[in-house]
């Protein structure tokens, strides 16, 4: 189980390179969003697997899954909400100032 | 606070370089009597310490500032300390009154008082500061202060050239003595100036002594123009005469003598400190003397002579004899007193004459004869004449000059030299005294020279008063403070020593006749000199090389950044997944040899996982691969997204799960939106070639990653998690940890994420807001297609029931998965829904929400509830809750962070709603449909 979640979180991360490196402002909105997938799921697997009991300290809970990561991508995926919708304002705000979705504003650029 | 005296002293200048601005509104007599009431009431709180200073009294006033950095507002009075206090404000009161005659009418005055008193406060901040970092600080307000006022004339290029100039040598000597400083704290183990001095012999034993001393002398040798970094000095003539009379003479340049004096009983002793600081000082005494003759300029005469009366005084810190250092003190002294006095009747010659060009102003004596005896008598000090007081110290220096053990042997070399040196200077006060006020008539003056008005003189004759009154009455007249002075200085009792004008017939007197007689023959052969010196003195120009290093250095820096700063997200992107590969590759090199594997054993996994990594795998690589065809990519990103919640739920995060699965609807509608202004197709890559790169870097960084998230999966943790659990129920009253972490434990770091969502959201309005673009995508043909009837139809039922839903979730959320976060998205999913039904602008006249208030509704709810903790004397945000009796429903568990996810909720909605409808808008501000792509 840890060597497929450990794929599956390299997966993501290598898609997200690969897109923000395209230089163009929606790859690197969806490169970011894999990014961060990929980001949050190995903050959540800090707190190891734990196929046992939801993070709920009722009675009669022996062993619960790791609420701290689980707070802390709790607050990621919201925010990276917030950054994916602002970063789709600044792509749309750039094409229409420089008439490109290149990232660097500039078609003739490096 | 109760503010001492020394501190108090240095306040009112910087006040007063406030105030006197503002007050010279009012003209410029009130601007020139602010300035020197300023002054005054700066002296005010020395006075009382002065009779003290004179008796050998050390003072220390102390602040406590940044105790932890040892540095303190520590301030320190003492004979040094009072003889410069006397000079900073003494000869600012002189230079105030002159400089009200010399500058133009149309000048208000304001700003060259205020930079003055702001100089000043710096300056009497570098000699009465007893902390050594306080006095970098004060040294380098003191350099900024010249910099602003040798550009006074800023419309002039050369001006601002000199200031540019002035600024960058004195200001690295400055960093130099930065460092300087810091190593020498380091040895003593303070900053305190009392410490330090007292840790002479440890910081001589330092290995780091060398190093320290000479970042010490570097900073001392700039400000004080010392060769090779004297050239600043004449350039910076072109400032005011004023100014140039007070700090280029008087004052700043001294700062770096005063810091020679004041590191005294730190730094000297070593044959180190006699090298470098007396070698410095003697090719600067010889080579300012030799250049100030040829220099036709007034100003630049005087200008190379200053460097040469500061090469003497650095010269005789340097030498071994214990005297030495008192003939520096009172050189000092003296070269303060005449020098200003001959800036100032400089100043009045130029005024007079509209020019200083030496080879015109001749024969002034007869038109302005006061202002001749004046310039002449101070003159004659700088030369050395008898009965005047540069002629005193310039004994004593003869009769260390003397006295100084032999170099290797040859014990007539100093005693040569510094005949030679005196024969230069009486050469070149010849010239300044013969040139200026006989030598013929003028030649094609601008203007008819007269005699200046009475107050303009005043101050020089005051001055030259001084001169005078030394020269005859040394013992009298100076002889407390050189004494109070000199001890400071030297640490303990200095040597005997007379002031006297007369000594007997001995070998310093000689020389001082010898000076006297060969300067004057010098000057008689000048003009055959200044052949020599046209046709073969080497065309060595500090200033252009100055220039040349400078330009380099921008060029360079130019090169440096255009290479750096290439303004490509690519290149920024790829240089910094090159480091980071390479630094992780290093570690991983580096650090001694561990498997991958942990020693955890692995989970076994079921054909389900397998499934799941299949289609997660599929989704992110279907994604990267599509990216071109940009609505497919949307759908393999989804499916990704899909994926990650089934993760969470796999793995006992429910919470999470809700959160990925309602972000991840509104995430793919706001990506669908944008894509109708954006190309729906990547355009093919410029540079075919650069795939190849793109590809090795993202599989290598997904590879570190892969590799680092197995072996920390395979590893053993001590995790913190179990506090938060044990007292999720009783601290935070609530079981679903997850959010009793959230809205209790870590209440405060939630409130500054939701900001943080406040303000991307309100970003991203911003930038949309009113912008009219171009659809890339064309519209659908039939607008009847906008609003399905079919969702409207649905949506009326569908938003109560999911609103409610929504309710329940944001109210149990503290018990029970859910909470504010997965609410607001959930009824922002729902009211995404319903502006796709019917449309933004029937929803919106339904609902009037207003998303700014909102926002300002959530922040304020979330906020209240942490200052209402505060209201009860509890920290911020410290949670309460309890149990509500209500009728028939029996008992309701409340907790105070209800309230705060209630904020929560609030900030999300708004969020959401203010993003979409900022990107649903634009279709309805769209311009009219162009070319796709």
């Amino acid at each position: 189980m840890e060597a497929l979640l450990a794929t599956g979180i390299g997966t993501l991360v290598a898609a997200g390179l690969w897109l923000i490196l395209q230089a163009r402002s929606f790859s690197v909105v969806l490169g970011l969003t894999l990014l961060s997938y990929g980001a949050n799921l190995f903050i959540f697997a800090a707190g190891r697997l734990a196929p046992v009991a939801a993070p709920l300290a009722l009675p009669g809970a022996a062993r619960l899954a790791d609420a701290l990561p689980q707070a802390l991508v709790l607050t990621a995926i919201v925010i990276s909400f917030g950054m994916t919708a602002y970063l789709v304002a600044l792509a749309l705000r750039a094409m229409a100032e420089t008439g490109t979705d290149h990232v660097d504003g500039r078609e003739d650029g490096p | 606070m109760d503010l001492p005296g020394l501190a108090f002293a240095i306040l009112a200048l910087f006040i007063g370089a406030g105030a006197v601005p503002l007050l010279a509104r009012f003209g410029r007599a009130i601007a020139a009597w602010a300035a020197a009431a300023t002054l005054a009431v700066a002296a005010l709180p020395l006075l009382p310490l002065a009779s003290g200073a004179l008796d050998g009294v050390v003072v220390v006033q102390r602040i406590a500032w940044l105790p932890e950095w040892g540095l303190d507002l520590a301030f320190r009075f003492d004979g040094l300390g009072l003889l410069f206090a006397i000079l900073i404000l003494g000869i600012g009161q002189l230079v105030v009154l002159y400089a009200a005659y010399y500058m133009p009418r149309e000048d208000g005055l304001g700003r060259l008082f205020g930079l003055l008193l702001a100089f000043a406060g710096g300056m009497l901040g570098v000699v009465l500061a007893e902390n050594l970092l306080l006095l970098v600080l004060f040294w380098e307000i003191t350099s900024v202060a010249s910099f602003l006022l040798i550009a006074y004339k800023h419309d002039a290029t050369e001006a601002r050239i000199a200031a540019r100039m002035a600024l960058a040598v004195t200001g690295g000597g400055g960093l130099a003595l930065l460092a300087g400083v810091l190593l020498l704290g380091r040895m003593a183990g303070s900053y305190a100036l009392t410490e330090v001095l007292a840790a002479g012999d440890l910081i001589r034993a330092d290995p780091l002594y060398p190093v320290a001393l000479v970042l010490v002398l570097l900073g001392a040798f700039t400000k004080s123009a010392q060769f090779p970094f004297h050239f600043w000095l004449p350039n910076a003539m072109a400032a005011p005469t004023p100014v140039s009379a007070y700090l280029h003479s008087a004052t700043m340049v001294k700062a770096g003598v005063f810091l020679l004096a004041r590191m005294y009983p730190a730094l000297s002793g070593t044959d180190l400190w006699f090298a470098l600081v007396s070698g410095t000082g003697a090719v600067t005494l010889a080579y300012g003397a030799y250049v100030a003759l040829l220099k036709h300029d007034l100003k630049g005469l005087l200008a190379y002579s200053t460097i040469s009366h500061l090469g003497l005084i650095t010269l005789l810190f340097g030498l071994e004899t214990p005297l030495s250092a008192v003939a520096a003190v009172f050189h000092i002294i003296n070269h303060a007193i005449f020098k200003a006095s001959l800036f100032m009747a400089a100043g009045i010659i130029d005024h007079e004459c509209g020019t200083r060009d030496m080879r015109r102003i001749n024969g002034l004596a007869r038109f302005m004869p006061v202002t001749a005896g004046l310039g002449i008598v101070a003159a004659g000090s700088m030369a050395g004449v008898p009965l005047l007081n540069g002629f005193l110290s310039k004994e004593m220096f003869f009769t260390e000059a003397v006295a100084q053990p032999a170099l290797a042997g040859y014990a007539y070399v100093l005693p040569a030299f510094a005949t030679i040196a005196g024969i230069l200077s009486v050469a070149y006060s010849a010239r300044f005294v013969h040139d200026v006020f006989f030598n013929g008539a003028p030649v094609n003056l601008p203007r008819t020279p007269h005699e200046a008005p009475p107050w303009m003189l005043a101050p020089v004759g005051v001055l030259v008063a001084l001169c005078l009154v030394v020269g005859l009455l040394p013992q009298l007249s100076i002889g407390a403070l050189l004494h109070a002075a000199s001890t400071a200085t030297i640490g303990n009792e200095p040597p005997a020593y007379t002031l006297a004008i007369w000594h007997g017939f001995n070998l310093p007197l000689v020389m001082s006749l010898a000076a006297l007689a060969g300067g004057l023959l010098w000057y008689r052969f000048r003009h055959f000199l200044y052949d020599l010196h046209e046709r073969y003195a080497p065309n060595l120009s500090s200033p252009a090389a100055f220039e040349r290093v400078f330009n380099a250095a921008a060029a360079g820096a130019r090169w440096l950044l255009a290479r750096l700063d290439s303004v490509s997200l690519h290149r920024y992107l790829t240089l910094l997944l090159v480091s980071t590969l390479g630094l992780a590759g290093f570690a991983w090199h580096s650090a001694s040899p561990s498997p991958l594997a942990g020693p955890l054993p692995p989970t076994p996994a079921d054909p389900l996982a397998y499934g799941a990594l299949a289609a997660l795998v599929f989704g992110a690589l279907g994604c990267a691969f599509w990216h071109r065809q940009r609505p497919v990519a949307i759908i393999f990103a989804s499916v990704v997204g899909l994926i990650v919640s089934l993760v969470f739920i796999r793995f006992s995060a429910p919470d999470l799960a809700m959160t990925q699965l309602s972000v991840e609807v509104v995430t793919i509608v706001l990506l669908l939106l944008s894509l109708r202004f954006l190309p729906a197709e990547t355009a093919p890559r410029r540079r075919p070639g650069r795939a190849g790169l793109n590809a090795i870097l993202a599989i290598a960084g997904g590879a570190g990653v892969a590799a680092l998230a197995y072996a920390m999966l395979t590893r053993p943790f001590e995790t913190i998690s179990g506090w938060f659990a044990a007292n999720a129920v009783e601290g935070g009253g609530g079981t679903n940890v997850v959010n009793v972490i959230l809205v209790d434990f870590r209440g405060f770091d939630t409130l500054g994420e939701v900001a943080v969502l406040a303000l991307a959201a309100l970003g991203a309005h911003a930038l949309l807001d009113g912008l009219r673009m171009q659809p890339q995508v064309p519209g659908p043909d039939r607008p009847g297609d906008r609003h399905p009837i079919m969702l409207a139809m649905l949506m009326r039922p569908l938003l109560p029931l999911a609103l409610v839903v929504a309710f329940h979730i944001l109210l149990r959320g503290h018990n029970l998965p859910g909470g504010g976060f997965i609410a607001g998205l959930i009824t922002g999913v729902v009211l995404v829904l319903q502006y796709l039904a019917v449309g933004i602008d029937v929803t919106e006249t339904r609902l009037r929400i207003d998303h700014v208030r909102l926002f300002a509704a959530g922040l304020g709810i979330a906020a209240a509830t942490g200052f209402a903790s505060m209201a009860f004397g509890l920290p911020f945000l410290t949670g309460t809750h309890g149990y509500l009796g209500i009728p028939l429903v029996g008992p309701v568990h409340l907790a105070s962070a209800l309230v705060f996810d209630l904020g929560i909720y609030l900030v999300v909605v708004a969020t959401v709603l203010m993003v979409l409808t900022a990107l649903g808008r634009l279709s309805q501000r769209e311009l009219a449909p162009g070319r796709a792509g």
